[in-house]
């Protein structure tokens, strides 16, 4: 009992300090991210037709450009921390916050989908080399692998689109369609193509986990205590080796999430991930600082779920 | 005897096999379902390229318009949309001539012109478009608050640039609403093109009740607009679709032959908007280097299009600058071979080599304006070139050459051509550039700022009048981002601006178009054109140089 309630202590206690060190992270980001954008060459007041002095003074007084660096980082944190990130700079009207509701979702729906996409077929398929492991199998298995994580996304994504292109015209009807958001038809693609890297990444993950308690004491006793194949697979093998993969799952979460520019861009979705580039293109300050903002803080708190959920699932792992 | 076999490794792997096809069954049931629900939370399915029964028409946008306030519209984007669902109190017609809008008849005269509005014309509301509606647009757009980029497009009205300056209130604006239907326009000087200008979206009229309800957010979405064009916007998702539907409160309706203008894609990426053509799911795509062969290769009819634009290299001409030397400048301009660079550089159908900063489309007195004064024509002369840097050289007073800052762009043609500048300027005058790649604002910047040698530029027409070319150059431009100045030119420039005589006007922009040769001011690149497939059913769409890119509002389905 006592050793039970310390154990549920210490738990809070690590989950207290992990979200302060989050919240650090993230300020240290806001911080860093916001000095850097303002070091960075390019304005964001500036456009193809020159202004009069007297508007571009207003443009300044409207964004609050006209303030000394250091009151515009104290307003800005201030903003922040109220959750008000401000107005675009090449959306006139529209806030940072409005940008981040609206299109978001639309990149959080094509990550999770591309996430459970390559997990699965990660653990699927590393299973499958690990037991077939320098056989035909894991031959083939593992030299795609090694294509998925080479090759980069934005060739899967124009292969891909090439790919319906055609196999619509030859089948004379739209079995899939080449681009565009909104029915389930269309997530298809693009959450194939986006996960596919992370799904190569997990595979050999996933084998190479499989073979690492090929030779564990508890596999040898299992098999030796003659407990059923089945059994021993899925309880033994399989549970075992997920635990590394799913530590990876966090940041992997957050970085398709946010890392989907290209697949959006060519599969034509309204994710965040375009403004995120856009903004950078564009020298769009506010949206530059709201996007980074908030992914970094996605990124953050993936992570630290992660880490909870692995304090509670492993007993191994030490709370100090 | 059903007893399970030992643990050995053969059947442990046939066993954990079978098991893993089970397990991918599942997990493809699972993910499956999943996709269900996630697509329950979006919305917005698109239909083929065209639907002839119901009268609609599906396209791709390059990207989305950043507002559609009209008073602060400056991309091509928002005036391909906003040319649609609004309409000021002239437009063009399928002919690309100047017919009535909003308002019935008109009178431009030299200091005064007056518009008699429509009985007919209402809002989207149903309420009726009156003078006042133009007069809050055009003051909205003025006032320096609004911090308009292209306010400056007002300011032929008497004290517009006054108010633009702050140095005068809005009200002291020469528009004057004399009752409901009628509007008198002071102008600051005669505008010979004034009649061009109202085409234009800063002059789109705002209805201000409404306007001052939106509280900032008037343009940002489908219904914080009032539209008076041919269409209205039905639905707006951000970043995903802008659908277009037939305004039933317009005036001219019955002249609009589609129903529905679905904007259901928006992407800048030209190979994905091509596979959308090929999948039958949008009517027109545009071409570039990257997906030309492709389209070739399928024996599509390519349309080209003259956009109206002109690529040059624009020189700075600041004291202390190595470019501010003519001879350097002409022997630069001697060495510049641009049948090469559009046709075997840049290789795009459609883009015409650069002869003139004023492009061939624009209108002189009765016949186009370079038929009537050809460009003064430039052989590539290495020899005479050479003579000329040599000259330069010592004027100069260079042991050396310094190399010479290309500031330019980082697009794909862009690095094309500023690299086979560079190679060229090396082998045939042995002039070193250095370029200066940045991303767009960033160019902009050092522009403005002076910061490069040579810069890759480009200049569109507002209006279609050579004025809008004309005036670049004048010493007071603020987009005269070299900072030539040449007393002589400047006051062509008054001129033509000054002048309601056609003759005068087009003698003093073939002055103009002279100097810029003689002296060389600029060195054009070329005219840019663009290229598209457009699916054959689909008629009546109409480019032009000026105004929206494609206009839809006369078009139609054929079959």
């Amino acid at each position: 009992m006592a050793n039970s309630r310390t154990n549920k202590h210490a738990y809070v206690r690590y989950a207290v300090i992990r979200l302060i060190q989050g919240a650090i992270t993230v300020w240290l980001i806001a911080t860093a991210t916001f000095f850097a954008m303002h070091n960075v060459p390019g304005d964001p007041l500036m456009d193809e037709k020159a202004v009069s002095p007297e508007i571009r003074k207003n443009l300044q007084a409207k964004y609050g450009l006209d303030r000394p660096l250091l009151e515009q980082y104290g307003i800005y944190l201030s903003n922040m921390i109220r959750g008000d990130f401000g107005i675009s700079y090449a959306q006139e009207n529209r806030s940072v916050n409005d940008i981040i509701r609206e299109h978001f979702p639309v990149s959080a729906i094509l990550g999770v989908l591309s996430i459970v996409f390559a997990a699965l077929g990660g653990i699927l398929f590393g299973a499958l080399t690990a037991i077939n492991r320098n056989r035909l199998p894991d031959i083939v298995i593992m030299f795609l692998v090694i294509m998925g994580i080479s090759v980069p996304s934005f060739v899967f994504a124009a292969l891909g689109q090439m790919t319906l292109v055609n196999v619509n015209a030859f089948l004379g009807v739209s079995i899939l369609p080449v681009a565009g958001w909104g029915s389930v038809s269309h997530m298809i693609m693009p959450s194939l193509i986006l996960g596919l890297g992370t799904m190569a990444f997990l595979t050999r993950l996933m084998r190479s986990s499989m073979l690492e308690i090929d030779n564990a004491d508890y596999l040898r006793t299992a098999i030796s205590k003659g407990l059923p194949p089945t059994r021993i697979f899925l309880r033994h093998q399989l549970r075992n080796a997920i635990l590394p993969v799913i530590t990876v799952l966090g940041p992997s979460i957050a970085a398709i999430t946010t890392g989907g520019f290209v697949v959006e861009l060519v599969f034509a979705i309204p994710g965040l991930g375009r403004y995120f580039v856009q903004a950078v293109q564009q020298s769009d300050y506010t949206v530059i600082m709201g996007t980074t903002v908030f992914y970094g803080a996605f990124l953050v708190f993936m992570v630290i779920v992660v880490d909870l959920l692995y304090g509670l699932v492993d007993p191994r792992v030490r709370l100090d | 005897m059903n007893q399970e076999p030992r643990a050995s490794q053969g059947n442990l792997r046939r066993t954990a096999g079978r098991q893993l096809i089970y397990l991918g069954l599942a997990s493809l049931v699972g993910f499956g379902s999943l996709m269900w629900a996630l697509a329950s939370l979006s919305e917005g399915v698109a239909g083929s390229a065209l639907d002839a029964i119901a009268g609609s028409v599906t396209l791709a946008l390059s990207e989305e318009p950043p507002q559609l306030d009209s008073s602060r519209a400056t991309d091509t984007v928002s005036g391909q949309i906003l040319g649609h669902v609004m309409e000021g109190l002239l437009r063009y017609d399928e002919f690309n001539r100047i017919v009535p809008g909003v308002a019935e008849r008109w009178e431009i005269g030299a200091t005064k012109a007056t518009f008699w509005l429509r009985d007919d014309a209402f809002w989207s509301d149903g309420s009726r478009i009156t003078a006042h509606d133009f007069v809050f647009a055009w003051q909205t757009a003025l006032d320096p608050q609004t911090a308009s980029e292209y306010a400056f497009i007002l300011y032929p009205i008497k004290n517009a640039e006054a108010i633009n300056n702050g140095q005068l209130d809005t009200a002291a604006l020469g528009v004057t609403a004399l009752n409901d239907k009628t509007l008198l326009v002071r102008l600051e000087r005669p505008v010979a093109y004034f009649n061009s200008l109202l085409v234009f979206p800063t002059y789109f009229p705002i209805k201000q009740s409404f306007y001052e309800k939106r509280q900032g957010r008037y343009g940002a979405d489908a219904s914080e607009l009032l539209y008076n064009g041919p269409f209205v916007i039905e639905k707006w998702v951000h970043g995903s679709q802008l659908r277009m539907v037939r305004n039933s409160h317009y005036w001219d309706r019955n002249r609009i032959r589609l129903n529905v203008i679905d904007y259901a894609y928006i992407t800048s990426d030209v190979n994905a908007t091509l596979n959308l053509f090929k999948d039958g799911k949008i009517a027109i795509a545009g071409l570039n280097s990257e997906n030309l062969d492709d389209a070739l290769q399928r024996r599509w009819k390519l349309e080209r299009f003259n956009e109206g634009c002109v690529g040059y290299i624009s020189f700075n001409h600041r004291s202390g600058r190595l470019t501010r030397n003519r001879h350097l400048r002409k022997a630069m301009q001697l060495a510049m071979d641009t049948n090469e660079l559009v046709y075997k550089v840049v290789a795009m159908p459609g883009n015409l080599p650069g002869v003139s900063f004023f492009p061939v489309w624009l209108q002189g007195v009765e016949r186009r304006f370079r038929q009537e004064f050809p460009a003064p024509e430039t052989q590539v002369d290495i020899t005479q070139a050479r003579f000329y840097l040599a000259q330069a050289k010592k004027e100069l007073g260079l042991d050396e050459w310094r190399p010479l800052t290309f500031l330019t762009g980082d697009r794909a043609t862009t690095n094309k051509i500023s690299e086979y500048l560079q190679q060229e300027f090396k082998e045939k005058l042995g002039l070193d550039i250095a370029i200066d790649r940045q991303i767009f604002k960033q160019r902009l910047a050092k522009m403005s700022s002076g910061d490069f040698d040579m810069v890759l530029a480009g200049w569109c027409p507002d209006y279609a009048d050579p004025l809008t070319f004309g005036d670049l150059f004048a010493s007071w431009n603020k987009n005269n981002r070299g900072e030539y100045k040449n007393p002589e030119l400047d006051q062509w420039v008054r001129i033509a601006q000054n002048s309601l005589e056609p003759h005068t006007r087009m003698n003093a922009f073939s002055k103009i178009q002279k100097i810029i040769h003689l002296e060389a001011v600029i060195l054009p690149t070329y005219e840019t054109g663009s290229v598209y497939v457009r699916d054959p059913r689909l008629k009546g769409v109409v480019k032009r140089a000026v105004g929206m890119d494609s206009d839809y509002s006369n078009a139609y389905i054929d079959g």
